[in-house]
């Protein structure tokens, strides 16, 4: 019914449908809990080892999570696997740290509100043993250094810290003026500190340092290194790192601009879409990432559904595109949702940089970068919505942005739906692996159950507990829920495990 | 609580600030660090103060900075080069931050320290450090390490320079490429210790792989390791090895390899000599000027001078003038105004002829350029081409072009071209001023913006000073004077500013004569600011003029002033009488 139309057959067997089973949830719900709105997650981000997992949320707050599977035995995670551990083991994660990120602000030039609500996050080169990661919201773009700091006392100073001051306010404090030799005029506590006054050769044995403390107990702190900001005139959808380490790009609806990490007060503009008068404009920029590994390659999505490939060897300002990817459209099947449907809501690059994967309001697409003529797969991610574009137009929801995700070994790929659903699909040649599984302790039971009626009446329960205002059960016995919709997810780089976003909780699952 | 005796109560304070909560007092602390060490004497500084701040490596960047600067010249507080090795420890802790700036500083630091230690102390402890930051966990510790190596080399044993050369060299193949950066760059450094036979092989082969790197940046870092290198080698070995390889990078996929090419022209010429650069270069140099991306072509155009300069006339005439005219109609202004800014140069290279005949052309429809960047750039070089041809052949052009300049509507461009006017008015000579600028200089000083004003009285003091005092009040005094009855009390108050400002060039008696009596009657002027600035005016000008002109008007015009009732003007009356005083006392 919603199964994935693979374009491909190959001899070799493709591999098994996995089998998910739950793993963790963080910020899970009780019973009759209403959600605020702060909380609610709006990105998800695992690192590139996979050891961290980052979300944001609408608060304006980035959460930290760490593995917890592989720390613990020191071993490394690559002997591990040598080892051939009990394949029971999937990663576990464990909350880290939390800090505040954006403030909601205001700009009083524009008079426009600033919302705090994080739109990406992503994570940069480790160093250190410091975590940093770029977070944005709509406007500004901000360098984040986590790192754990072992907490330190200072004690036998040289004077009593409660009469002791600023050497810069020597003059304005009256109480020590009488220590001073001289008289207390600051001109002249200064010039005796100078280089005209002759400390004996041995020193003076009377001076001490003082004398730090450090304890075991540790603090994680998070500060803000750079701020890059007034860059962006529209608001700000991606951000992406570049693989040589030192520059990123970040994208708005009519351009993107190139930054070097370590200079926050300047930009390139490197794509511009913005027509000469905005009564001309026909398509926004919906989403861009750089290629993993070719360091002049950028990808981006626009709102009429295509994806164009930029080299910026080519020249500074990348108007003009190397490769553009696109589907004709099917002759007849046009309607006035086609534009709508059509536009692409996030990209990804595959691992190794070879595919990228698409997602537009109905369809998940995976494309290879050297077949430019159509998408070499297509999965229809909740096809049984097509009757009901008219209440989505209606209720704004046929605007939402789903994003998408591949398995590190690009064999799978997942995405999000309603009712808190996601999808995963095979994309391996042959592969008719098309889940469906729902962000809750019990993941499989959509597809487990298909007609009994209990789901129907798990589903009522949910709506009841959830207070959504228009549950239904479509003719296919679907349960949809416009308002419980699953956004954000990320699957591990090197494993199969899935975390997602439903409401504000974080699901965790693996096969 | 240990009692201090009084007289070190600052620098207990000083030490135990090291400490303080507040940023800006341990920041103040840091930087007097040296004083502290002094005060602890050398061997407490070697056993406690060093030890103490190695510890310190968790503090702000801008400590850690401050601590990175200090510690490399802290030799004299250790006890001298034979204890220098000291220092290393807390430098090596530094040089593994992630902040770069910080980083940079610790390695300046370790290679000031390393550039006076003892041969014997370098073995032993300078280049282990080097090796131990080269085999770094992190990439900050390796980046690092790279800019080290060229003072660890020299004094190393023969077994030990091998080693170090290999390390390098993994360096230029390290897995990030911040580490294979920091390599290309500090290439060159490296390179200059390295014996010749070593050069042509072990570095040669290091500088290929950083040639093919797949990292844009790291390609565009080797372009300047091309110059550095070339330098080294031999005339025949750099034509062999080196010029293939920028022959190369011109023809580069990425356009910021190219862009990097084309700024390092001129250094890269010179490192492989002239021969080759005629040969070679000449046809990579016309491609860039031709380049399909404008940034590379906006460098390209820069260096068109120097680039001439190093060829003869008539390659220059061949080769590089016809990229030049079809640069002066580029469809980007930055390119034409990078070209105005250097095409003036290359009128000494070719001689009077070719100026005449290929030159003004060129000089003439960039003058007349839309945009007015390009318009200024070619004014301000105007000196150079004069002492070719001679300016009559331009003239008619450029009176045009300045007069529109000076009625820009964008002021910062009236601003640029006021700075020019003395130049020109120098070049052009006296009877075409009169004829054509001194009424514009007059305008200036009616202009809408400040900036433009103020401009404008210093630009009539500038010609003052390039026609002399007897021309200025033929032509220039009474105009100005004229307008201290301008109704508009901001224009009074510039020409106050003009008058004090063409005093001193003018001398005492025209002084005396003129402008003292305009000051006096703007006293009685119903704006307190004009009154004030009066005051201002008249203490400057007591410099000038004689005692006894100080004593019958300037004196009694300040006296009243001090008694107006404006709490402004009385206070600057009374402080220009007051230096009065001192004047005549001294």
């Amino acid at each position: 019914m919603n199964g994935g139309d693979e374009l491909v057959a190959a001899p070799a067997g493709p591999p098994q449908p996995l089998d998910w089973k739950f793993s963790q949830v963080f910020g899970e719900r009780t019973a009759g809990e209403e959600v605020q709105e702060v909380d609610i997650i709006s990105a998800i981000e695992f690192d590139k080892t996979g050891d961290h997992l980052a979300t944001g949320d609408r608060g304006g707050r980035v959460v930290l999570f760490e593995r917890t599977d592989t720390k613990d035995h020191g071993v490394p995670r690559r002997d591990l696997e040598r080892m051939e551990y009990p394949i029971g083991r999937h990663p576990e994660f464990r909350y880290k740290t939390e800090f505040q990120s954006h403030e909601p602000e205001f700009d009083y030039l524009k008079s426009l509100e600033i919302e705090e609500k994080i739109n990406k996050i992503r994570w940069c080169q480790t160093a250190n043993g410091a975590l940093f990661l770029l977070s944005t919201n709509d406007k500004t773009i901000k360098f984040w250094k986590v790192q754990e700091k072992k907490v330190k006392k200072i004690s036998d100073m040289n004077l009593d810290p409660s009469k002791a001051v600023g050497n810069g306010s020597i003059a304005s404090s009256s109480s020590p003026k009488h220590c001073l030799a001289n008289g207390g005029s600051p001109d002249r506590s200064y010039n005796y500190l100078g280089n005209d006054f002759s400390f004996p050769p041995g020193g003076l044995p009377s001076l001490h340092l003082p004398v730090v403390v450090t304890s075991q107990e540790t603090n994680l702190v998070a500060r803000c290194r750079r701020v890059y900001a007034h860059a962006h005139d529209y608001h700000i959808n991606s951000v992406s790192n570049n693989s040589d380490g030192e520059t990123f790009i970040s994208a708005d609806d009519l351009r993107i601009n190139l930054w070097n990490l370590e200079i926050s007060n300047q930009s390139f503009n490197i794509v511009d879409v913005k027509p000469a008068n905005m009564e001309d404009l026909t398509e926004v920029i919906t989403s861009a990432e750089f290629h993993p590994t070719h360091c002049n390659t950028l990808a981006y999505s626009s709102s009429k559904g295509s994806i164009r490939v930029i080299d910026l060897r080519q020249s500074a300002l990348c108007d003009s595109h190397a490769k553009l990817f696109e589907e004709p459209e099917a002759p007849g099947s046009r309607s006035f949702f086609t534009e709508i449907i059509a536009s692409i809501s996030d990209i990804k690059f595959a691992r190794d940089g070879r595919y990228i994967l698409s997602r537009d309001y109905m369809t998940l697409k995976l494309w290879d970068i050297n077949m430019d003529s159509g998408p070499v797969a297509t999965f229809q991610v909740h096809e049984y919505l097509r009757p009901k574009l008219c209440d989505l137009y209606e209720n704004d929801s046929i605007f939402d942005k789903f994003e998408c995700c591949l398995s590190g070994d690009g064999l799978r790929v997942a995405t999000g739906s309603y009712s808190n659903l996601f999808r995963v699909f095979g994309c391996a040649p042959g592969s008719t692996e098309a889940t469906t599984l729902e962000a809750s302790k019990n993941p499989m039971r959509q597809v487990q159950t298909p007609s009994r009626p209990s789901r129907s009446l798990s589903s009522i329960t949910r709506v009841v507990r959830r207070g959504a205002e228009n549950p239904g059960v479509d003719a296919n016995g679907n349960a949809f829920d416009f308002t419980t919709k699953l956004l954000h997810l990320a699957w591990h780089p090197t494993e199969n495990s899935i975390a997602c976003a439903a409401a504000n909780s974080l699901y965790m699952y693996y096969a | 609580m240990a009692m201090i005796d009084e007289p070190l109560y600052p620098i207990a304070v000083l030490i135990d600030e090291l400490k303080n909560e507040d940023i800006q007092l341990r920041l103040n602390s840091i930087r007097r660090l040296s004083t502290i060490a002094r005060a602890l004497g050398e061997e407490r500084t070697r056993k406690e103060l060093i030890p103490f701040l190695s510890e310190n490596n968790d503090d702000d960047d801008e400590v850690l900075l401050a601590m990175a600067e200090e510690l490399g010249v802290f030799i004299p507080y250790v006890g001298g080069v034979q204890y220098a090795n000291v220092l290393l420890p807390p430098l090596e802790t530094l040089c593994t931050v992630e902040e770069t700036c910080v980083r940079e500083k610790a390695v300046e630091s370790l290679c000031r320290i390393g550039a006076q230690m003892m041969e014997q102390d370098l073995v032993e402890s300078f280049i282990p450090l080097v090796k131990r930051l080269a085999a770094g966990e992190w990439f900050t510790a390796r980046v690092s390490s790279c800019g080290l190596f060229h003072i660890a080399y020299p004094s190393a044993p023969e077994a030990l320079k091998t080693e170090l050369r290999a390390i390098y060299s993994q360096l230029c193949q390290d897995d990030m490429p911040m580490v294979r950066r920091s390599a290309a760059t500090n290439l060159g450094n490296f390179a200059a210790t390295v014996e010749a036979p070593h050069l042509k092989v072990d570095i040669m082969s290091m500088f290929d792989d950083l040639t093919q790197d797949d990292q844009d940046s790291v390609r565009l870092l080797a372009v300047e390791g091309c110059a550095a290198l070339g330098k080294l080698l031999e005339p025949q070995d750099c034509a062999a090895h080196i010029l293939p390889v920028i022959v190369n990078f011109s023809q580069d996929k990425s356009w910021r390899v190219r862009y990097m090419v084309a700024n390092q022209l001129y250094e890269l010429c010179e490192a492989v000599g002239p021969e080759p650069t005629r040969s070679d270069l000449v046809p990579a140099y016309v491609r860039l000027l031709r380049d399909n991306e404008a940034e590379v072509r906006i460098a390209a155009a820069g260096k068109v001078t120097k680039f001439c300069r190093i060829l003869n006339p008539e390659l220059a005439i061949q080769h590089i003038l016809p990229c030049v005219k079809e640069l002066s109609t580029d469809s980007s202004q930055h390119v034409r105004s990078a070209l105005a800014s250097v095409i003036m140069g290359m009128a000494p290279v070719l001689g009077k002829d070719a100026t005449i005949e290929q030159l003004l052309p060129i000089f003439l429809s960039l003058l007349k350029d839309e945009f007015p960047d390009v318009r200024l750039n070619i004014i301000s070089k105007l000196d150079q081409v004069n002492q070719v041809i001679g300016i009559d052949l331009l003239s008619q052009s450029l009176l045009p072009a300045i007069v529109e300049l000076a009625e820009d509507r964008h002021w910062r461009v009236r601003l640029a071209i006021i700075e020019y006017i003395p130049l020109l008015a120098s070049q052009l000579g006296v009877g075409f001023f009169d004829d054509k600028l001194g009424a514009l200089c007059m305008q200036w000083l009616k202009d809408k913006v400040y900036s433009i004003r103020d401009a404008a009285a210093n630009n009539v003091k500038r010609l003052a000073e390039e026609f002399g005092p007897d021309w200025a009040m033929q032509h220039i005094v009474p105009q100005v004077l004229d307008m201290i009855n301008n109704p508009h009390y901001l224009h009074r108050m510039t020409i106050l500013h003009s008058i004090s400002l063409l005093a001193p060039v003018m001398g005492s008696d025209i002084t005396c004569s003129k402008l003292l009596p305009v000051v006096i009657n703007a006293s009685k002027d119903r704006v307190p600011n004009i009154k004030f600035n009066v005051a201002k005016v008249l203490q400057s000008l007591i410099p000038i003029v004689d005692q006894s002109v100080v004593e019958k008007k300037i004196r009694p015009c300040l006296v009243e002033l001090s008694e107006d009732p404006d709490v402004d003007v009385r206070f600057f009356a009374s402080q220009a009488l007051e230096s009065s005083n001192q004047v005549m006392m001294s």
